[in-house]
């Protein structure tokens, strides 16, 4: 599963120890990075917000939890995944039960455009999101080194 | 054993009920129970939930469709994955 991830997440899409203030910081952050590579439309960043807190994507995992956003494929380029790794949580609503908070700690802002063609992705990052003690390691790595040699150990 | 319709929906219908509806379609076809996924936005459940035996939703969904509804979410945490899985087959086999 790992290689996978290794083989689909860009390494200049990965962010460690961020300081956001809140969920949408942390998407424009993130949406802003895959739009200055043009593999989203300048609608996204909005498009992602909106549905986040129309339909969120945080999920309960226990420790360290995990927020997807994403939205739809309309605002999608090229798909891309960025992840970013949040020196203090942010909290996204549970994907289960909106009105609950979650704090999250990490987040995979998704830019799927079709769902046929991302399905290794999706998997890819389902196994991840699965493996507690990876997460836990992920969010103390201290830069994108650090998170591509972890994905490469767990391999 | 007739093929079983099972709604899987999550908000956007392009990534979490993909995770879930490969999921669900691995594990059932491994129990011998034919299945066929139909992957749809949450919004959509009510207009497509008459054609369906099972709805599986990552989000939540009204609870007057007439059909069961399991939730998704153990497919992508891993957590009461197994239990899950047990409620598809029961509500399958019992449809």
């Amino acid at each position: 599963m790992s290689n996978t991830l290794m083989r689909l997440i860009d390494p200049q899409m990965i962010f460690t120890g961020i300081e956001a203030g809140d969920a949408n910081e942390v998407i424009a952050l993130l949406g802003g990075k895959l739009a200055e590579q043009d593999l989203v439309t300048e609608s996204y960043v909005e498009a992602v917000i909106a549905r986040e807190t129309d339909m969120p994507t945080g999920l309960p995992l226990g420790e360290i939890n995990v927020a997807v956003p994403h939205t739809d494929p309309e605002h999608v380029v090229m798909p891309a995944v960025a992840v970013a790794t949040l020196t203090k949580p942010v909290l996204f609503g549970n994907m289960e039960d909106p009105d609950e908070k979650l704090p999250i700690s990490i987040v995979f802002l998704l830019a799927l455009k079709e769902k046929d063609k991302q399905v290794e992705m999706l998997q890819a990052i389902a196994g991840l999101i699965q493996n507690g003690s990876l997460l836990e390691e992920m969010t103390a790595a201290a830069d994108k080194e650090d998170i591509l040699a972890l994905l490469a150990k767990a391999a | 054993m007739k093929t079983k319709v099972v709604l899987v929906a999550c908000g956007t219908a392009v990534a979490t009920s993909t995770v879930v509806a490969m999921a669900i379609e691995d594990a059932m076809k491994e129990k011998g129970i034919p299945v066929a996924i139909r992957q749809c936005k949450a919004t959509e459940v009510p207009s497509l939930a008459p054609d369906a035996d099972l709805i599986v939703s990552t989000t939540p969904v009204p609870d007057n469709l007439g059909k069961p509804v399991i939730k998704g979410l153990p497919f992508l945490t891993g957590i009461g994955k197994d239990a899950a899985l047990d409620q598809i087959e029961a509500a399958l086999r019992a449809g």
